[in-house]
């Protein structure tokens, strides 16, 4: 089964993604910010990642950038759970190299949908 | 002198609103009661830690399973002669009800002896005893099978020294 | 595939609350006229969770009152908008009133709207809005959005989509999406190979082709767009309904009237399938409720350590149990000290999950004093310490009340007005320090105040015309103080509504005392009060040093010990009766004989025999005289009143290895009863000389 990188630093959503992620049987890693997230990033090779943008230590928009650095994740589908729907915030996720976004709020149901958009 | 007989007394006696079970034992020849429904356990003496200034009575403390558990000797309690412990010593360790909590204490007595149901018309008010032990301590006394029970009034056994608003805070 | 989203609300709530106490925190620290950019970040990373939170879990209210608020924020932190004191202070009180909102939604209880929208609406202004909230005409937009996708039937659409040569270098893929327009209908794709270059130059990493797409699908034009929704920038894409008369007035009306409002008209959509699970959700959050203990990870860290330990010690056991010889007893027995270790470690350990750091009650405090001060017009500074001393959660919730009393009272009645201050020579802004320590079983907070100090006169007054004390009775100072915890006394010449009306220093006084504590105050005219309680910590694990005197074992709290040394007689010095003092160094400190004060026997009472342990409590020096010093070790400290009462001299007591009870000394308190007994002394070898 597919492996999906998450990372959140609020406890509440990294549980409710997680946990939702699991019952759809993924596999997942959790990260609770940028920092962590690239570190957990470098040993793994996920089929997703779906990130937080707003976060202390390195932001999603970093933590995508400093991803597409690295080879094995050239062409990783990267996600970003924000709650700023303005176009500024998405060039600037585009950009760094984000593959989508999903607009927070999100419920299980939409974040499946989103999930399934990416993954085969 | 069988701890279990708390236990049986509740099943194999017949129960009756008006009867109480009282739980008897020997202080210096004179067979006193207890409510069993107070009596947590019966136990052998061992020695107590000393509480430092504190009445001859007060024995010490003892552990009970993690509690703190202070020690009253009886016989001192009540003024009466003090004898040397022995290896038919026992503590009978009480639950005494105060205003607001309830306290477990153990008490030193010669030796545990007999389980009596005690009917209301059996209760007869005590008389001034004189010397010896204090009528407030006394809940009444009992004849059963043609013995003299002193039935005591377990609360009242304390809340002349152990009491919790004496705090020691004060100054 | 359903998901009980309720069972994360548990979560959702504390870490929002932990947001809010993040964003108080600051907020009370922000310098309005420049403000520290990493404060507002965290303010705004605080509300912009909270939103998000509430958004998902179906909160809709705090969504869009946070909405404001992180508007605000955004503004703020882009340098849009200049803070003002007035506004620092309004979104102080966003933060009250979103505690409510959560509180609300947690318990499932109501809440005051006309609050809500007022505090709403000052938002909206600061903003620059007028006060219709946005979130009212989002909603109306989205029953139009509904309804016309009910009207909408099968259309032809044709779809051109042209990527750029960097898509896959955003993990987009062209086929991922046409999967995705599959499912909204039936999909006939023809590629376009033209720009494909000669495969020497070709790159496998960019995308060349290009695709002319035909979907028949009842979905409208938002739908289909919203597949490309994440390439739009990425690629040349036009999308057209191949028979444009029949239906397209629908769905432009529905696009047009959808365009501004955007995503946020997401957070409304996903309304309708919370709702239904809302009333179970309050239910379930509010028997969530406080029964839980947040822990150190360090402390279940350490936890995990000693069962680690356990385990490799039993296994050893019942190796020995397997294939038992005498010969092993000695291994045996080490293995049994090991185990009793073990198991004593772990229970101490246990002991320590309950023990929080005082931080979790001073943190209130901060807020309470900026309130107070600005109602009152004064300028108040708080200092807190020791703020990582830690206490038995029980403790910790019950004194709370006390000591917002205590503060509130020195805000109030201690510290000055600003210009009554000043002419006393004093500076402008009071200081109030809160200042939290251990001391043998105790825990110490200090509450310390540089204002006007207790005015004596005017408290004996009070007193005498209470009938409390007679007008010709000789107090000391500290006695008069102390008068003030006497029921129904106080001394504000006006009740005021800061102080509270009706509780009175007596009801802290009890309340302190119902924890086995005591307070004290000393204070002094034109300096100051400085309010002190000590609070035993009854469920505590104190590292404590072991003596001996005669048979008796003691322990003394090693952080009261200073020091312990060989008696020398020489050093001593007695003098009036059987007041000892020795000399250490350039300090005389009494002796406390342990012995004599308990009035039990010792192996000598010769100074030389035995040993002095220097022990300190509220500033006083004692040499405590004992015969032997034994182990030192940590003791889980047992109280006494459970079952007897409090005792002087002690704190407590503590089971030992060996099963047997041993007490715990209070130095500050032996330090009492030995004052008591010389002050006794002393009386009746006077009484005796007049006689």
């Amino acid at each position: 089964m597919a492996t999906i990188l998450t990372v959140d630093d609020s406890a509440s959503m990294r549980q409710m993604v997680n946990f939702t992620l699991k019952g759809a049987g993924y596999e997942v890693i959790e990260a609770v910010d940028g920092v962590d997230a690239l570190s957990k990033a470098k040993g793994t090779n996920p089929d997703a990642v779906l990130t937080d943008v707003n976060m202390p230590n390195m932001d999603g928009i970093t933590l995508i950038q400093e991803l597409r650095k690295l080879p094995s994740y050239r062409h990783t589908p990267m996600l970003m759970l924000t709650t700023e729907s303005s176009g500024d915030m998405k060039s600037k996720g585009r950009t760094a190299g984000a593959t989508g976004w999903l607009v927070k709020p999100f419920n299980p149901e939409q974040l499946l949908a989103t999930i399934k958009k990416v993954i085969a | 002198m069988n701890p279990e007989v708390r236990d049986e007394s509740g099943i194999g006696l017949d129960v009756d609103e008006n009867v109480n079970q009282f739980l008897t034992f020997m202080l210096a020849g004179e067979e006193y009661g207890v409510d069993i429904l107070r009596v947590q356990e019966i136990k052998g003496w061992e020695s107590a830690t000393e509480i430092p200034n504190t009445p001859d009575y007060i024995q010490g403390v003892m552990n009970l399973r993690g509690t703190i558990v202070p020690i009253v000797d009886l016989r001192s309690r009540f003024e009466l002669e003090r004898i040397d412990y022995s290896n038919t010593t026992v503590v009978i360790v009480l639950k005494i009800k105060t205003d607001d909590s309830e306290k477990t204490i153990g008490f030193v007595v010669d030796a545990v002896s007999d389980v009596y149901n005690v009917s209301e018309e059996q209760l007869k008010p005590s008389p001034d005893f004189g010397s010896g032990v204090s009528t407030e301590f006394v809940k009444g006394l009992a004849t059963v099978d043609e013995k003299m029970l002193i039935l005591l009034d377990i609360d009242h056994l304390i809340d002349a020294d152990i009491d919790i608003n004496q705090s020691a805070m004060t100054h | 595939m359903t998901i009980d989203i309720s069972q994360f609300h548990g979560v959702f709530f504390e870490e929002s609350f932990e947001g809010l106490e993040v964003m108080e925190s600051e907020l009370l620290e922000l310098d309005a006229s420049n403000p520290d950019t990493e404060s507002i970040n965290n303010i705004f990373r605080a509300a912009h969770s909270i939103k998000g939170g509430s958004g998902s879990f179906g909160f809709n209210d705090i969504t869009n009152f946070t909405h404001v608020l992180e508007t605000l924020l955004d503004e703020v932190r882009s340098d849009k908008h200049k803070l003002n004191q007035d506004e620092v202070n309004l979104l102080l009180s966003t933060v009250d009133c979103l505690r409510e909102m959560l509180t609300a939604a947690r318990d499932g209880t109501d809440i005051d709207q006309a609050q809500v929208k007022s505090i709403h609406d000052e938002l909206e202004r600061a903003l620059g809005n007028d006060s219709v909230t946005e979130a009212e005409a989002e909603e109306d937009n989205v029953v139009d959005d509904n309804d016309s996708e009910a009207i909408a039937s099968a259309l032809e659409w044709h779809v051109h989509f042209a990527p750029h040569l960097h898509l896959f270098q955003t993990g987009n893929d062209p086929l991922r999406m046409f999967r995705e327009l599959e499912e909204l209908g039936t999909l006939t794709s023809a590629a376009n190979l033209s720009k494909l270059p000669p495969f020497n130059k070709y790159d496998a990493e960019e995308c060349y082709l290009s695709w002319d797409l035909v979907l028949v699908t009842e979905a409208n034009e938002e739908q289909i767009k919203e597949v490309f929704e994440w390439v739009e920038d990425d690629c040349e894409l036009s999308i057209e309904q191949a028979n444009q008369q029949e239906a397209s007035n629908v769905v432009n009306v529905v696009a047009d009237k959808a365009a501004p409002i955007s995503e946020d008209a997401d957070a409304s959509k996903v309304e309708p399938i919370v709702d239904k699970k809302k009333a179970a959700d309050k239910k379930a959050g509010a028997n969530n409720e406080s029964t839980s203990i947040r822990v150190n990870i360090s402390k279940v860290d350490a936890l995990i350590n000693m069962v680690g330990e356990l385990v490799i010690t039993q296994s050893m056991l019942s190796q020995f149990g397997e294939e038992f010889d005498i010969k092993n007893i000695e291994k045996l027995n080490e293995g049994l000290k090991q185990l009793e270790r073990n198991t004593r470690e772990l229970q101490e350990n246990v002991m320590q999950i309950r023990m929080l750091p005082i931080s979790f009650s001073f943190n209130r405090f901060p807020r309470l004093v900026h309130d107070l001060s600005n109602k009152l017009g004064k300028k108040i500074e708080l200092k807190l310490s020791g703020e990582a001393t830690e206490l038995d959660k029980t403790v910790m919730e019950k004194i709370g009340d006390p000591l917002v009393h205590l503060v509130r009272n020195s805000i109030d009645h201690g510290i000055e007005m600003p210009d009554e201050r000043l002419a006393a020579g004093k500076p402008e802004t009071g200081t109030l320090n809160l200042n939290a320590y251990h001391e043998g079983g105790n825990i110490v907070i200090e509450i310390v105040d540089d204002g006007a100090g207790l005015n004596r006169d005017r408290i004996f007054q009070k007193a005498v015309d209470r009938g409390l004390i007679k007008a010709d009775e000789d107090l000391s100072d500290d006695k008069v103080n102390e008068l003030i915890f006497s029921a129904g006394f106080s001394t504000a010449e006006q009740v005021s509504d800061v102080s509270g009306r009706g509780v009175g220093m007596d009801v802290v006084k009890r309340n302190i005392h119902d924890l086995g504590g005591v307070v004290e105050v000393k204070s002094e005219a034109g300096k100051g009060s400085t309010f002190t309680i000590r609070l035993p910590l009854t469920l505590a694990i104190l590292d404590g040093q072991l003596i001996r005197v005669g048979t008796q074992t003691y322990i003394i709290p090693l952080i009261s010990i200073i020091e312990s040394l060989q008696t020398n007689i020489e050093n001593t010095k007695s003098i009036t009766g059987d007041v000892e003092l020795y000399r250490l160094r350039d300090d005389y400190i009494p002796v406390v004989r342990l012995h004599s004060i308990f009035n039990i026997a010792c192996d000598s009472a010769k100074l030389n025999d035995g040993l002095l342990v220097v022990a300190e409590a509220e500033g006083q020096k004692i040499g405590l005289f004992v015969d032997d010093l034994l182990a030192q070790q940590q003791v889980v400290i047992k109280s006494l009143e459970t079952n007897y009462k409090k005792v002087e001299g002690m704190s407590g007591a503590t089971i030992l290895g060996d099963g047997t009870v041993a007490m715990i000394l209070d130095i500050s308190s032996l330090i009492r009863l030995y004052r008591e007994q010389a002050e006794y002394k002393t009386s009746s070898a006077m009484n005796n000389q007049a006689a």
